[in-house]
């Protein structure tokens, strides 16, 4: 189906079809598990980036005069957790992920529908753990936990900020666990796995971290808790205990998270790059593998946040060639869709634009790695604003340009209405200047000596805050603008047709938005994935509302 | 093809998201299996850590563990053994529609079940008795190093070992009490008839289940009990 | 103009220009990588926008061309990783017959002891051009020892030693700064590295010194009754110490160690952990009663046992790098 068509009369679809609260709070159907989830994580990014505006204020002048030092060092764990632990692990794959992946696989549903609904449930229960820790007082330990900081000193809500993460850790759990067993059994005929979308590919790959890899994190802040709660000696070196101990288990999550939270980006900005090309991702098998061999080699390199935690030469040698290693297939995707614009019929709608902004920002973040892989210059940076800017560049500029161009691209499909392209564009360009006007100049303060999690810092490094504080600001403005006018597209947004991009993928092949079980017949898979060359025979007609 | 179309037309156990009764099968099936995966790299974290400091506390941990009860410990790992066995012919049984075999199999591993848990209980309570909960009341005062009759055992190690002994015990305990849970769900759908040869797959995926926590509790034995046990 | 306003670290240390050759390097190859994407994108963005006509190519891809972009980045890491680990292995090595000084962080304050007895707080003065090896440990959480400009960077932690050293090139005043996060007033635990012209640093170490760390050490030996069974004469149910610091021991379960900073430590908090062998398990522990100060004094005295020693090759271990501290930690792993 390549012609967009006109809906006359509203059709029944998954927003219409059942009314109330409870229809809601009870739904099984994946859309709308999805919108749930798109309303909490929203809710909570906004408090993380409340939390950031804060810092950045009190960053503008060199010393501590914004708010006071215990309440600086809860302002930056808090934006921490609720940023990593509530926002960037679920963002994608709960939202886009539980939205697509039965459309863009031809199933009517996600093998555990009730599962589903569970997980959001359990991300909820952690979130209210969450407000409710933030609103009685707090955490302060960073997000990272380390003790014996968080088990002997912290005077804050420790207990109860690691168990809000544990509940919400299973909510993670469930989704990966739902995904992996939907995409082995619940394929339409003739979906094989060489016809899947990267998308797929790629929320595949991170099922396999978030199940593998959460369970660590869980019982480590469970051991934790039960350190602190009753004065055991597991990490407490004056009971016998190794603080080391528990930042190898830290960090063997924390690390292969990371991949959680930009697999799924990476899968988002395939699909706009093919589509806004007008043509196949080049290297389909290369990009493809590439998701697997980052899941893989993610889990093999954690210790690198540990070079100068006091682990051995010799350890710190074997886990800095593990992490060049790790690098290769994220650098193989970047030249793959870079390769995919060449001959292409480029078209420059908002998605593309958060691609092409994902493409250089990514590109920067992921080479900053390298400088954090070297010995030699990691024993400098680490723990300065090099890392925070590295690592802002990944989840901000890759992680969240990746949910936004996947926002506005299945807008359409998901909502049934088009969103206002001009004022997309803008957003999106000052999302791009905002952003690096926030994190390059703090590339330059990291090398400087700027350490992190510091609220009062030396007058020479006061410029480059300030111009960061700045840029954060207008990173807000260009955050704020989608919320309106997705907001205002839903009443007053143009219709969407079923295909306005004229994508390929099944989820484009029913009506925006879909039907409760998604497609009116089963659909019988004959084509291979990105079949551009077919659906370029037959450009959409002019007069009917598309997209651009 | 046609034959189980018609099946699936009439099963009422058959999700509407499904196509055919196979592929639910086969989804609870990966699906437990994965799960089962993520209850592994659980518990992981907990054995990595005790292999961490049983090799670095290697004396002070022995002298630790010799005051568990072997016989008890063993008793335990037999009865689990024997609650496996009793779960395998409940699945039998299900599979081959011997209702009255399966509510009896699944009431044995209910029985076994709560007999492990009573007989832990027992040990947990000696444990208590002997100030060896970690704690304000922890106590591990002149405990001789198996093998060095001339040292003791440093008490904040010790301390260790019973911290994670009564973890990894207790979050064993507390997999088997939801077993047990899932077990008495199981026995009352099964006195209802609801399973037959053609679904019997919760029976299936919740002896997998049962399986599991069984397999943890032979890795915690020796690990815990067993070594550098000396007579 | 940048005096307010720095753009790059000062440098202030002989390692300061090795790591700022790798960084330079680093900065040359991405900033390559970044100029060579952004322009592909750019240029593929304008030539091949879409026109009415003109349709997509589907190419599928190449894998010849995989290869290359896999085998090259992978080669250009390697080059870095390796030139990466040489810095590292300087930095991590410690040059023999370093002056040393003994560390102690605390929630929010740095506490220095030089060899030869000052003590400073939040201060480090040293005279140009000389090793200075920090022996560092925490007395509650982890803190880590920043100082910028030499570009040296070690975790402090509580029940152990770690080390760091440099060697400074240009007089001056240079931060230091706590970068592991600490508590509430971990941006509060900055001080200074003053580095001194040889002869001022000379006037500054005449003035007020309580005698070096290893006498005062030897007090501490007497006062808590080590001497008791630690002779000289070998006879005592305690080792003799005399040379034993820096040398492989082998203990009573089979294993062999090496008896460095961390071991000695290790065996006045914990003796039973690492008994050497052929003697029993009898010392007392001092965990509580001795304070990390006067651990730190105790450790000097009983290196100084060691340092008049002809064919003291095993000595050159006292500087070993701190992998082999790390290696034989007094804790577990």
């Amino acid at each position: 189906m390549a012609t967009a068509s006109i809906p006359t009369v509203e059709r029944e679809n998954y927003l219409n079809k059942h009314y109330g609260v409870g229809s809601w709070l009870f739904t099984t159907d994946h859309k709308r598990i999805a919108l749930l989830y798109l309303l909490s994580i929203t809710f909570f990014f906004f408090i993380g980036g409340f939390f950031a505006l804060l810092i950045r204020l009190e960053l503008l002048t060199p010393a501590g005069d914004l708010v006071q030092a215990d309440s600086y060092n809860k302002l930056f764990t808090m934006h921490g957790m609720v940023m990593v632990f509530f926002f960037l692990i679920p963002s994608i794959p709960a939202v886009l992920g539980n939205f697509l992946v039965p459309l863009m696989i031809g199933a009517k549903d996600l093998a555990f529908p009730k599962i589903n609904l569970l997980s959001w449930y359990l991300y909820i229960i952690g979130g209210v753990m969450m407000l409710h820790c933030m609103l009685t007082g707090g955490v302060d330990t960073g997000w990272t936990f380390y003790v014996p900081f968080s088990t002997a000193f912290s005077n804050t809500k420790v207990v109860e900020a690691g168990l809000a993460i544990f509940v919400a850790g299973f909510s993670s759990i469930l989704t990966g666990l739902n995904f992996v067993v939907t995409i082995h059994r619940l394929r339409a005929p003739g979906m094989s796995w060489s016809r899947l979308p990267l998308f797929i590919w790629a929320h595949y790959a991170t099922s396999i971290i978030q199940l593998l890899g959460t369970p660590v994190i869980a019982i480590t802040l469970v051991l934790v808790a039960a350190e602190r709660a009753l004065h055991l000696g597991i990490f407490d070196p004056k009971l016998g205990g190794d603080p080391l101990l528990f930042q190898h288990l830290f960090w063997f999550y924390s690390h292969p998270a990371v991949y959680i939270m930009i697999l799924p980006s990476m899968g988002i900005i395939s699909e706009i790059i093919a589509c806004f090309s007008r043509k196949r991702i080049f290297g389909y098998s290369f990009v493809a593998f590439s998701s697997i061999a980052i899941a893989v080699f993610g889990f093999l390199v954690w210790a690198h946040h540990m070079f100068v935690a006091g682990i051995s030469v010799y350890a710190a040698l074997v886990f800095s060639l593990l992490s060049y290693l790790v690098a290769v297939p994220s650098a193989v995707k970047v030249f793959n869709w870079t390769a995919t614009m060449y001959k292409g019929s480029i078209y420059y709608d908002a998605p593309m634009l958060y691609a092409f902004g994902f493409l250089g920002l990514f590109t920067v973040g992921g080479l900053t790695g390298l400088f954090l892989a070297a010995l030699g210059i990691d024993v400098h940076v680490t723990d300065t604003y090099f890392v925070i800017a590295h690592f802002h560049y990944i989840m901000v500029g890759g992680a969240v340009m990746g949910y936004l161009g996947g926002m506005h691209f299945w807008w359409p499909k998901i909502s049934g209405r088009l969103y206002p392209e001009g004022w997309a564009k803008l957003a999106a360009l000052i999302v791009f200047i905002g952003f690096n006007l926030t994190f390059f100049p703090q590339f330059i303060l990291g090398y400087i000596g700027m350490p992190r999690r510091y609220y009062q810092y030396p007058p020479e490094f006061q410029v480059l805050n300030v111009l960061s504080t700045a840029g954060a600001t207008i990173l807000g403005v260009g955050y704020l603008l989608p919320m309106v006018y997705f907001l205002w597209s839903m009443r007053y947004g143009k219709p969407a047709p079923d295909n306005p991009w004229n994508a390929a993928g099944l989820e484009w092949r029913t009506a925006s938005p879909p039907p409760t079980f998604n497609f009116d017949e089963e659909p019988v898979v004959t084509w291979e994935a990105y079949n551009y060359d077919e659906l370029n025979r037959f450009p959409v007609k002019e007069e009917t509302p598309v997209a651009r | 093809m046609p034959d189980s179309q018609l099946t699936a037309a009439h099963n009422p156990a058959l999700l509407h998201h499904f196509a055919e009764p196979q592929q639910q099968r086969d989804a609870a099936s990966l699906g437990t299996w994965v799960f089962l995966g993520t209850e592994i790299m659980f518990f992981g974290g907990l054995f990595c850590t005790y292999l961490v400091y049983r090799r670095g506390y290697f004396g002070d941990w022995g002298a630790a563990s010799k005051t568990l009860d072997v016989t008890l410990g063993a008793t335990n790992t037999a009865v689990l053994i024997c609650s496996s066995l009793t779960v395998v012919l409940a699945v039998w049984a299900a599979q081959t529609g011997r209702r009255r075999l399966l509510i009896g199999n699944l009431l044995a591993t209910l029985v076994l079940g709560t007999a492990f848990l009573g007989i832990k209980g027992i040990e947990y309570k000696e444990k208590f008795e002997k100030h060896h909960v970690p704690g304000a009341s922890f106590q591990f005062n002149n405990v001789m190093i198996p093998g060095h009759p001339d040292q003791y055992a440093n008490p904040s190690h010790a301390e260790i070992f019973f911290a994670l002994y009564f973890v990894m015990t207790g979050l064993h305990a507390l997999h088997m009490i939801v077993g047990i849970g899932i077990f008495i769900w199981l026995t009352v759908m099964a006195w209802k008839g609801r399973f037959t040869p053609e679904y019997n797959t919760p029976v299936e995926m919740g002896g997998l289940y049962w399986h599991f926590v069984d397999i943890i509790w032979i890795y915690l034995f020796p690990l815990l009990y067993l070594i550098d046990r000396h007579p | 103009m940048f005096d307010n306003f720095p753009l790059w670290p000062q440098r202030a240390s002989t390692m300061a220009g090795n790591v700022d050759a790798l960084y330079i390097f680093l900065l040359m190859v991405s900033g390559l990588m970044t100029l060579l994407i952004s322009v592909c994108v750019v240029f593929f963005a304008a030539k091949f926008r879409h026109r009415p006509g003109v349709q997509a190519e589907p190419i599928e891809g190449s894998t010849p061309l995989e290869l290359t972009w896999s085998i090259i980045p992978m080669g250009v890491f390697l080059v870095i990783f390796f030139w990466g680990a040489v810095v590292f292995f300087q930095e991590r090595t410690p040059p023999r017959d370093a002056t040393e000084v003994y560390v102690v962080a605390k929630q929010w304050m740095w506490k220095l002891e030089h060899a030869e007895g000052q003590r400073e707080i939040n201060e480090l003065h040293v005279p140009v051009g000389r090793d200075v090896k920090m022996i560092m440990t925490s007395q509650d959480a982890i803190h880590s020892f920043y100082v910028p400009a030499f570009r040296i960077k070690q975790d402090v932690l509580p029940g152990r030693y770690t080390v760091a050293w440099f060697r400074a090139t240009k007089p001056g005043t240079y931060h230091l700064f706590c970068a592991e996060y600490c508590g509430t007033q971990h941006s509060g635990m900055i001080g200074s590295v003053v580095v001194m012209e040889p002869a001022q640093y000379e006037v500054w170490m005449s003035g007020g010194s309580t005698g070096p760390l290893s006498a005062s050490g030897e007090k501490v030996f007497a006062e808590l009754g080590c001497a008791t069974c630690h002779r000289p004469d070998g006879q005592g149910r305690g080792p003799n110490l005399q040379g034993l610091f820096g040398k492989t021991v082998q203990l009573e379960d089979g294993r062999t160690v090496t008896a460095d900073e961390n071991y000695i430590r290790e065996s006045i908090l914990d003796p039973g952990a690492k008994v050497l062998k052929g003697f029993k398990p009898v010392m007392p522990t001092f965990q509580g009663i001795v304070s990390e100060e006067q651990l730190n004094a105790l450790v000097a005295y009983v290196k100084s046992l060691s340092s008049t020693r002809p064919g003291n090759a095993m000595a050159a271990g006292s500087t070993s790098p701190p992998a082999k501290a790390s290696a034989q930690r007094s804790q577990v792993q």
